[in-house]
């Protein structure tokens, strides 16, 4: 059986979103700012992706929501422009972001600290969110912006963003979230919240990869990242991706509805839950940052003994896909910030496993999943010096290097 | 960087077929009680190096013969990832049959040559060859046990890099004979830093005593000290200067022969930069006061200052009025 348990990485393409998409890639490839009709044939879809979006996360006629390649691209234009506008050019020196957000986040503000901004990462709490009070100690005079995630990727906490916005509004400072991991998994209403931009990408939902956008509150001024020609009203030059366009907009109507909504809420998170109990079973086993308040569809589980990518791998033979944060899975041999934040020196950094499921999921397949993960533990355990004999007068020599 | 680095994720496509095999399939697998080593007639060693905090670990058993010193049998258990656990493997299976003198001389780039399909190509990405150093360290670790000595006593030199196992004495002739003052160039030339980078820069995977940076700042020093030392006794080739020094003695060559002239005339003249230009150093100055307008001051004058900064300097420098 092939089980993709992933789906925080990337997601299938939900087959009515394709064909929605389809036409675009073939028949109707109009370029949509042209006047004859191969570009007013792609006129109405446009129309009612922008819908779809608009309805999605709640926003209001007078906001912005600019097409843009992905959550990256979106990311990266909120803190290079929010340089430019309030840093370069105004009298703020200052942003920010939490130390678990995506390298999208972390490596921008990395490259914009070596221009001069001053950044601070904020630590998270035990259960992996930010503390509100954190941020109000954070904050400063001339802080330009603050980037905090909706959800983390690894994960799955839900941070308490309502708290973040109001804190963020009453100091008068920029409040931009990367709701990546948010969308389709919990609601998502910028109104209620009353954030002022937001990223998204339309691959964590069952949409096309390599088309995302951002969420701009009306009113707030961001200078654009790619000049050119007068594509989504000048704020983002570059003839506009269709069909992943109208992919993102059919995406975001199915994930988001509150049938949808209602569907993660109770039969992802039934079959989460259901793999997770099964999984705690098996001794010495933890799942990192506790499970409340987190995304229906992920769990993130500690098995000692067992390193994430040896676990990775016996899955994989057993066609299930998931992911790990161990540095011994990534090319660079960096762990990734979330276990770091958990403790880099501790055991959980480097034998934590990712399940992220979708509503393709089926029961049978988590009872398969949950099959296989205790016969994956029982072997690597049985390899592992973490469980091996000793004779009696053994020291174990087993600490730090 | 270039067309074999744009897409991510292939670390495990460049495992060797016996990496898959072993991992899968550990040979060696297990472990050696006590009660088996005495039915041997052996003696039982256990070694650990590594731990689960530090991402691998790995605890090797050895039954050897007190007589021959010869391991009659050789298991591991290992935490890590599937590269460590064929490291370890391979690892264990070569230590069979050797005595623990000869086994003390596998090292890890003896471990990753026996995983490899083909002799030419690497069992391993290059990030992952560290995953086989750990093997390398617990049969050190086995044998000092054995022999009741301590572990350092079987390193004759100093490894900086572990993962191509170049030692400090290698890496400084290295870098001396051949003037590097890159990381990419120590790469290029010794293979150290090539695979997990720890060594490369503090803030990596593994924390060490020697970085390869210090290297660079040690031997850039050394030859600054070189040059003042030089500079001091008077006997160092304008070249060879430092771009301070060099600033110096152009102005000083200007000031005990040229200088006193021209603001005699009512003029003067500032060096602006030096610069190296293929074979030329070349010298950028701008005339002032009077000088500044005069006619010779790009015809006869010039000829006259690159000529003096030439003979008591270097042949090659030009002097460029700005």
């Amino acid at each position: 059986m092939e089980v993709y348990l992933d789906n925080n990485a990337t997601t299938m393409i939900d087959p009515k979103v394709l064909d929605e998409m389809m036409p675009f890639l073939t028949e109707k490839y109009g370029n949509p700012n042209s006047l004859h009709k191969y570009g007013s044939a792609t006129h109405p879809k446009m129309v009612e992706a922008i819908d779809h979006l608009y309805t999605g996360i709640g926003a209001a006629d007078e906001d912005d929501i600019i097409i843009t390649s992905n959550a990256t691209e979106a990311n990266n234009w909120v803190l290079k422009s929010i340089w430019i506008d309030k840093i370069l050019n105004g009298d703020k020196k200052h942003i920010i972001t939490s130390e678990v957000e995506h390298p999208a986040i972390t490596a921008t503000c990395k490259f914009l600290e070596t221009m001069g901004v001053e950044v601070s990462y904020l630590e998270v709490n035990e259960e992996g969110v930010l503390d509100p009070q954190t941020l109000r100690d954070a904050l400063r005079d001339d802080t330009a912006l603050v980037s905090i995630m909706w959800a983390n990727n690894e994960t799955g906490k839900i941070f308490p963003i309502k708290e973040i916005a109001d804190i963020c509004k009453e100091a008068g400072v920029l409040f931009h979230s990367d709701a990546t991991q948010a969308i389709g998994k919990v609601k998502v209403d910028v109104k209620e919240i009353g954030v002022d931009m937001i990223s998204f990408s339309a691959h964590k939902f069952h949409g096309p990869k390599g088309v995302g956008a951002l969420y701009i509150r009306g009113g707030v001024s961001l200078t654009p990242c790619f000049h050119g020609g007068e594509q989504m009203g000048g704020k983002r030059a570059g003839t506009v991706d269709v069909a992943s366009m109208v992919g993102m907009g059919k995406a975001m109507q199915l994930a988001t509805n509150p049938m949808a909504i209602a569907y993660e809420v109770n039969h992802v998170g039934m079959l989460r839950n259901r793999l997770e109990a099964a999984i705690l079973e098996i001794p010495d086993t933890i799942v990192i940052g506790g499970t409340e308040n987190r995304t229906p569809n992920t769990t993130l589980i500690s098995f000692r003994g067992v390193e994430g990518e040896s676990m990775l791998w016996d899955l994989n033979r057993a066609g299930i896909a998931a992911s790990t944060g161990s540095a011994c899975a990534s090319e660079d041999l960096e762990a990734n910030p979330v276990m770091n934040a958990f403790g880099s020196d501790s055991e959980l950094a480097h034998t934590g496993v990712r399940f992220s499921l979708s509503r393709f999921n089926t029961i049978e397949q988590i009872d398969y999943a949950i099959e296989q993960v205790k016969k994956a533990v029982e072997r690597l355990r049985g390899i592992s010096s973490s469980y091996a004999y000793s004779p009696k007068n053994h020291v174990s020599g087993l600490g730090a290097h | 960087m270039g067309m074999d680095s744009l897409i991510g994720g292939t670390i495990w496509d460049e495992y060797s077929q016996k990496v898959t095999e072993l991992m899968n399939n550990p040979q060696n697998m297990g472990e050696i009680t006590e009660e088996q080593a005495e039915a041997m007639g052996a003696k039982l060693i256990v070694a650990d190096f590594g731990a689960e905090s530090c991402g691998d670990a790995v605890r090797l058993y050895w039954a050897v013969d007190p007589k021959s010193d010869i391991i009659l049998e050789s298991k591991f258990k290992s935490f890590g990832c599937g590269t460590a656990i064929a490291s370890s493997d391979t690892m264990a299976e070569l230590c069979k049959g050797k005595t623990v003198d000869e086994a003390v001389k596998i090292t890890n780039i003896d471990v990753e040559k026996a995983m490899r399909d083909t002799p030419d190509v690497p069992a391993v990405p290059p990030q992952k060859m560290h995953c086989s150093v750990m093997a390398y360290d617990v049969i050190k670790k086995a044998a000092a046990q054995y022999k009741g000595v301590d572990v350092d006593s079987f390193e004759e030199e100093i490894i900086v890099c572990e993962c191509a196992r170049v030692s400090l004495s290698t890496l400084k002739e290295v870098i001396r004979i051949n003037d590097l003052t890159t990381i990419e160039q120590i790469v290029d030339y010794t293979k150290a830093g090539a695979f997990c980078k720890s060594c490369i820069r503090p803030g990596g995977h593994e924390a060490k005593d020697i970085y390869l940076v210090d290297l660079l700042e040690e031997y850039e020093k050394e030859k600054m000290a070189k040059a003042a030392d030089a500079s001091l006794s008077g006997n160092i080739a304008f070249a060879d200067m430092t771009i301070v020094q060099k600033i110096k003695a152009v102005d000083k060559v200007i000031d005990d022969n040229i200088r006193a002239m021209l603001i005699m005339d009512g003029g003067n003249i500032e060096i602006l930069d030096i610069k190296e230009n293929g074979g030329y150093i070349d010298i950028y100055i701008r005339y002032l006061g009077a000088c500044s307008g005069c006619a010779s001051s790009s015809t006869g004058t010039l000829f006259a200052i690159e000529n003096i900064l030439r003979e008591k300097l270097d042949q090659n420098i030009r002097v460029l009025p700005i």
